[in-house]
């Protein structure tokens, strides 16, 4: 079997590429890097667009190395992934969009962010006016007796992002879920070309307001990487432990929304409380509820000082003691247990060929964590566990979440006991580069990829969400489950719309 | 001048019922914020609610047919007659002559059924999904309803409720097992029959898993307004029948005096507040069940119903 290594070294390498190499290949090698994701050798981490070329970012699943892989495409045509590894289907259409690249082969050409609402298509590529009214999407078809439609969105009636969602049911079964997204693009990767590191830095933190951490930090490394320079070792320590909080808030509000779907409110009372907690906590230590602009390239924005750092202590105790409770609560529930149990089942097979990360992949087997593979600093002198289950229900993604919530414990525990000393920041060089970072956000790993030019400002810079590769799981997750059921499932899935709207 | 009393005890009763439903629904909703460590809406806030919706404009769809409009009122009038039929303070009541238990089932059909063709009625894909999932469960409901009915009557001797509450108030019942099965099955039906957890989630904002509130989604204003008055309306019908069967003391006798009339309200209110907090504690302990269960959870109901009346076949005193 061929390493992605082998392949990285056959092509034309781009200098300046930090820390993974990125090689420009040719159209035969590309085929062939399609050829070994198909096979499910390799792992797609990402794809995006540039006016005239693709990149792709490849994981050896054998050897854990990572690295980029660039097609370049004058005419804007580059032979399609999709086309025989489904995962990149929805990020072509996106390059799509944005670009104009066209994936040859491809057969589904129905565009996917753009819903002819912009007043311009491909904004980033080869721009041209909006011709005329949007075309109505077209939505896959189910054919056969007694089958019915139920469009539900993009406006909901809980305070929710917005997305569409199209169900074809047969009663109350499942036949078919369609997905339509895109109501809430902002239009990030353009406002960042060519604006200086520190808006960018602002706009990376704001495209999904519930990981702005994992987002700044991603970005942050992306930023360091691609300047050869490194956030002190106090900074990285702080970022983490603003990770940890980030991730903690996450699980505990997600454990009480799961079991409130079941209109089990108790969990989602206590859980909110416990939630409450660690933003308050959160607020002491760093001045920010969500911790947002928190984290700027070349280190974090402040310290944290002994008040802070003893709110966090409280917090992780007062979790500590009530959390084994709730635990307790939900696995001793039977009608709970009832419906969490079997429902929604995520086949582990289509979790390795997503590269599902977070709870979705490691609820359904899939053993990927960005904080110990490829590993980041801090968490590569930390100890703590990555909890994997088999089940890939709904009960076994809020398991993996239970764990979590005491591993981050763990990991917070440890940050303050080993807060290393000195400045929480350096200034970055402006100098040209590129850099590629993952941070592991609480739905999984984000991958922030960004290009700076001779001045030091964004050239491109690319963020891609957990939920690109989730979204898409939970429509195969759902079928044959009961319409009544989704809720349930979407919610134990949790992607975010806005982060992957752009 | 028993014709006077009569009279007057069937106006106060329909004010009074008119008056009690909002706080009831206020009450339990209080109930249960408080059992969620929340401080939650004061107990009166339904009566604010309903005073708004009254207040606001009715905001139709455009495919609405005149069943959309008229449908409200029809079964808010519906519930209202049948909860004026069930004694809450005295049994003394006018249109208990005309009318027994089995008229309270089928007023509650028939505002079903009417709410079912107005969930229709718009096309939107969730009144579908709420009026065919409503009958489903009513298809399951009313049965275990009758039989329960049949249950108290073969033990009564009379469907008429006066007469019910009179006999089993006196002494001459006491324990009886089949009235014990009646009683955890009326529960069952009430519970289904008022979109309550775990068959339904009064509180959802969930639109794919409603029952109740799928069908209502496309009401507004004073439609809307006599449509929830009306499901306040059905929830204090359910615990007056229960009480004024099971727990019939304290109702005042007809052509007893006004200082009667007056012990049985306190004690109803008490009663009332009672099975607010019970029900607020159940539904927090227990999550809602998937739709495909409600069958078997209705078909409980059902079947100790008719158990009750096989029991009473096999020897009266059971």
């Amino acid at each position: 079997m061929p390493a992605l290594t082998d392949l990285l070294a056959e092509g034309e390498p781009v200098a300046n590429h930090r820390p993974w190499p990125r090689t420009r290949l040719g159209p035969d090698r590309w085929t062939f890097a399609i050829a070994q994701l198909a096979e499910g050798h390799w792992t797609l981490m990402g794809l995006w667009g540039e006016p005239a070329s693709v990149h792709m970012a490849l994981r050896d699943d054998e050897t854990g190395d990572l690295g980029v892989v660039s097609l370049a495409c004058p005419d804007h045509r580059y032979p399609s992934v999709g086309r025989f590894h489904p995962p990149a289907i929805r990020l072509e259409r996106t390059a799509s969009d944005l670009f104009g690249l066209e994936p040859e082969g491809l057969e589904d050409t129905r565009p996917w962010l753009d819903q002819g609402k912009w007043g311009v298509s491909r904004p980033l590529g080869a721009t041209l006016p909006a011709t005329g009214e949007p075309v109505p999407y077209a939505f896959l078809t189910a054919e056969g007796e007694a089958l019915h439609e139920v469009p539900v969105g993009p406006i909901h009636a809980g305070i929710i992002e917005p997305g569409h969602f199209r169900f074809t049911c047969s009663g109350e079964t499942l036949v078919r879920v369609e997905e339509r997204l895109g109501y809430v693009h902002k239009g990030v990767e353009s406002l960042m070309a060519g604006a200086d590191l520190a808006h960018c830095a602002r706009l990376a933190g704001r495209l999904s307001g519930d990981a702005t951490v994992a987002y700044a930090s991603a970005f942050a490394r992306a930023a360091e990487a691609a300047t050869a320079s490194e956030a002190p070792p106090r900074a990285q320590a702080l970022r983490a432990l603003m990770a940890e909080l980030e991730r903690l808030a996450n699980h505990l509000g997600d454990i009480g929304a799961i079991c409130n779907d079941a209109s089990f409110a108790l969990m989602l009372a206590e859980c909110g409380i416990l939630r409450e907690r660690c933003l308050r906590a959160a607020e002491a230590a760093f001045g920010h509820r969500l911790m947002r602009d928190r984290v700027v390239p070349g280190g974090v924005a402040g310290d944290l000082d002994t008040a802070g750092t003893s709110a966090i202590r409280a917090l992780v105790e007062a979790i500590r003691r009530r959390f084994p409770a709730l635990i307790q609560l939900y696995d001793s529930t039977a009608s709970l247990q009832d419906r969490t149990v079997g429902t929604g089942r995520l086949d582990p097979a289509l979790a390795r060929q997503y590269g599902a990360g977070g709870h979705v992949g490691r609820a359904s087997g899939r053993n990927f964590d960005s904080r110990k593979c490829p590993g980041y600093a801090p968490y590569d002198r930390l100890d703590f566990t990555v909890p994997v289950l088999e089940g890939g229900d709904v009960d076994a993604r809020v398991w993996v979440r239970i764990r979590e919530v005491e591993q981050s414990l763990g990991l917070v525990d440890q940050l303050l006991a080993s807060l290393p000393d000195g400045p929480v920041r350096v200034d970055l060089p402006a100098c040209e580069g590129e850099g590629m970072a993952l941070a592991e956000s609480f739905r999984g790993d984000v991958l922030a990829w960004l290009r700076l030019a001779s001045d030091g400002r964004i050239a491109r810079c690319h963020l891609r969400d957990p939920s690109w590769f989730q979204w898409p799981l939970l429509e195969a997750a759902i079928e044959g489950n009961i319409i009544a059921d989704f809720p349930l499932c979407n919610k134990s899935f949790n992607c975010s719309y806005s982060g992957h709207d752009l | 001048m028993e014709l006077i009393g009569g009279l007057a005890v069937q106006g106060v009763q329909m004010a009074l019922v008119l008056l009690l439903a909002p706080g009831l629904t206020g009450l339990v909703r209080t109930f249960k914020a408080r059992l969620l460590r929340r401080r939650g809406p004061p107990v009166l806030q339904p009566y604010r609610d309903l005073a708004r919706l009254l207040r606001k404009e009715v905001v139709l769809a455009e495919n609405a047919s005149w069943l959309f409009r008229v449908a409200p009122y029809l079964i808010f009038a519906a519930t209202w007659v049948a909860a004026a039929l069930v004694p809450t303070f005295a049994s003394g009541l006018l249109f208990s002559w005309t009318a027994d238990l089995i008229v309270i089932v089928a007023l509650l059909a028939s505002a079903r059924f009417f709410l079912a063709l107005a969930g229709m009625d718009v096309g939107t894909g969730f009144g579908g999904i709420g009026a065919s999932r409503e009958m489903m469960i009513s298809s399951l409901a009313e049965p275990a309803m009758l039989l329960i009915i049949f249950t108290i009557a073969l033990v009564a001797g009379s469907t008429r409720l006066a007469t019910v509450s009179a006999y089993l108030a006196s002494d001459e019942v006491g324990l009886r097992v089949s009235l014990g099965l009646a009683l955890i099955a009326l529960v069952i039906v009430a519970i289904a029959e008022n979109a309550r957890v775990p068959v339904d989630n009064p509180a959802t904002h969930l639109e794919l898993t409603m029952v109740h509130e799928a069908m209502v989604l496309e009401y507004s204003g004073r439609h809307l307004a006599m449509i929830e008055l009306a499901a306040s309306l059905k929830l204090l019908l359910f615990v007056a029948l229960i009480a004024s069967v099971f727990l019939p003391f304290g109702l005042a006798d007809a052509g007893s005096e006004p200082l009667a009339w007056l012990q049985g309200l306190a004690l109803f209110v008490a009663k009332l507040v009672a099975a607010a907090a019970l029900l607020a504690l159940f539904e927090t302990s227990i999550a809602k069940m998937r739709v495909f269960r409600v069958p078997q959870f209705l078909g409980a109901a059902l079947m100790l119903g008719l158990l009750g009346t096989l029991l009473l076949f096999v020897s009266r005193s059971l």
